[in-house]
């Protein structure tokens, strides 16, 4: 748990394709927010989307996880291709994610949120859960001891009883990824997971999010603004600008590529 | 002078002259409260974990009991009629869900709010169109709940305590304590809980908002069931009942929307306050302050502590 940002450069061994998208579109009324958008996320690798603001990265994190249905397109993940997904089946399929703007239970402790995580893989009935007793007891304890190890990781030992109401953003925002953990996704999305932070809460996070590629093996895909932390994560890059796909590659085909740095700064016309 | 020996000193003069009769108050006072805070407690589940204010409480506390006593009526066992009200409880979740709720997702509260008052008066019509308006008598021998009464010598003379209350009072606290404990504790309470906090973070970690739905409803139609029952133990089963529903009110503004405990504790003060206060303060206004003293009482707490005794205080950044 200890590897620093360096070992980010070495690539984790990469596999079969876990979710291809393919020829996405998705529009609200009028507006276009994904055209015709296809790429793929291999198993194992930290896939970054970038790209300025309003270019659909979110809306097409929200079409992977369900929360939106796209127009055009399929989706197949783990080798099922569907077109439409609701959210509650994506998260059951292995799919977990985070928001942009933290969406933790606010009312609800740090080890509470994170339990909720472990909601899918608890099987015992409400009726033994409310005596506490025999296989539920069982079944408590040992996702209770899961989470305690998601904790330990994330290092917030020191909140796991407090009200996540009342944390600064920086630990909601590691709350937040501590309860997507806890659903031992196949695919997690980020959703900005960096943003509002200092240096070295971001360093903190780039920590964490190498180490559960790495160590869990747990393919990534997100949402960044902060290039050198994108450059230095990601294994493949893909960039979006007004919903169409206009690069997708290795880091360092992107930086170089002459669209991403219009799309960036600007043509002159 | 005379008015403020009338309200500030005689009544207490009375309460300590007469301990058995205070006792008997309090007694009274309790139970009704213990019922009061079983009403709340179906507008509390449903209200946090889907943001609507469920008119329809009332009627669904009345609607659960006619069923039953209807269902016994043309014939059916006591408990068999029992087990199918419960069934019919369910199908009654299913259906406002799947016609009421989902259609209207993303709606304004307003919205929701109103489509339970169309409810209310969908449930009247079915429950008078199959059973009939006239006021009919719980079940109780048959379901064996207790009668009569225990007469204890203490304090200087008796309390007469009812059985039925006595019963009233262990069921719906066990009833009450069964659902703070399964709130807090279970995974399915977990879920509810995260529901009534953000629906979207819910729905991300696999929560089904559909089922979660359907689930409130159920409970809050078993809590509908127990009440009507226990009310309809201590008068007749009619749709004059749900006049008791709005006592709810007081109570739910008392304790705060979103508590369970605030429900208990608001339930329990509404009850005792206004039978001690029909009691002793009651002659002094010619009696009858009971049907409105709760909501004087509400009047003033809101006073002090706008968002309840035990309410969330909404705190936004302008």
């Amino acid at each position: 748990m200890t590897k620093g940002l360096d070992a980010a450069l070495c690539a984790p061994t990469r596999g079969e394709v876990l979710l291809a998208i393919d020829r996405i579109s998705l529009t609200f009324g009028g507006v276009t927010a994904i055209n015709d958008v296809s790429f793929d996320i291999e198993r194992g690798e930290i896939r970054a989307i970038i790209g300025p603001n309003g270019a659909g990265k979110t809306s097409l994190l929200n079409v992977i996880n369900g929360f939106y249905h796209p127009q055009q397109g399929h989706i197949t993940f783990k080798g099922k291709t569907r077109r439409r997904m609701k959210p509650y089946e994506a998260a059951r399929s292995g799919i977990a994610r985070t928001f942009q703007n933290v969406a933790l239970f606010k009312g609800m402790t740090t080890l509470d949120n994170i339990m909720t995580g472990r909601n899918l893989h608890m099987r015992s009935s409400f009726f033994w859960q409310l005596w506490r007793h025999g296989p539920a007891l069982r079944e408590e304890i040992a996702h209770r001891k899961f989470c305690e190890e998601i904790i330990d990781f994330l290092e917030i030992e020191h909140i796991r009883k407090v009200p996540v109401g009342r944390l600064p953003y920086g630990l909601q925002k590691r709350v937040e990824l501590g309860r997507a953990l806890a659903m031992q996704p196949d695919l997690l999305l980020l959703d900005e997971p960096m943003a509002g932070m200092n240096l070295e809460e971001k360093e903190d996070m780039c920590r964490y999010i190498i180490d559960v590629n790495r160590h869990y093996g747990t393919t990534i895909a997100l949402i960044e603004h902060d290039i050198g932390v994108v450059m230095d994560l990601s294994d493949r890059v893909l960039v979006l600008e007004y919903g169409r796909k206009i690069a997708d590659d290795e880091p360092a085909a992107v930086k170089a590529d002459q669209n991403v740095i219009d799309a960036y700064l600007g043509v002159p016309h | 002078m005379d008015l403020h020996y009338k309200i500030f000193i005689d009544p207490f003069v009375q309460m300590g002259a007469a301990p058995d009769l205070l006792v008997q108050t309090l007694w009274e006072g309790f139970v009704s409260g213990v019922l009061y805070a079983l009403i709340a407690l179906g507008f509390v589940l449903i209200y946090k974990a889907s943001g609507v204010f469920n008119f329809a409480q009332g009627i669904m506390m009345v609607f659960a009991a006619l069923t039953l006593v209807g269902l016994h009526e043309k014939g059916v066992p006591a408990f068999l009629a029992l087990f199918l009200t419960i069934g019919v409880m369910y199908a009654l979740a299913r259906g406002v869900e799947r016609l009421v709720l989902r259609p209207l997702v993303n709606q304004p509260d307003i919205m929701l709010f109103m489509a339970t008052f169309g409810l209310t008066y969908v449930l009247i019509g079915i429950g008078e169109l199959v059973f009939g308006g006239n006021p009919k008598a719980m079940i109780t021998s048959e379901l064996y709940l207790p009668k009569g009464a225990i007469d204890i010598q203490a304090f200087g003379g008796f309390v007469s305590l009812q059985k039925i209350d006595i019963a009233a009072a262990v069921i719906a606290s066990l009833m009450v304590v069964c659902l703070g404990f399964g709130f807090q504790k279970t995974r399915i309470g977990r879920a509810l809980r995260a529901v009534a906090d953000d629906h979207q973070a819910a729905l991300s970690v696999g929560i089904s908002l559909n089922q979660i739905w359907v689930i409130v409803w159920f409970a809050a139609g078993l809590v509908a069931l127990v009440a009507g029952i226990l009310w309809g133990a201590r008068s007749d089963v009619s749709f004059a009942l749900q006049i008791v529903a709005l006592k709810a009110l007081p109570v739910l503004i008392l304790g705060g929307l979103t508590s369970v405990p605030g429900a208990i504790v608001g339930g329990l003060i509404v009850g005792i306050g206004e039978k001690l206060g029909e009691f002793y303060w009651g002659p002094l206004l010619g009696g009858g302050i009971e049907s409105w003293l709760a909501y004087v009482i509400v009047l003033a707490v809101l006073l002090v502590r706008p968002q309840g005794l035990f309410g969330d205080r909404i705190i936004e950044r302008i």
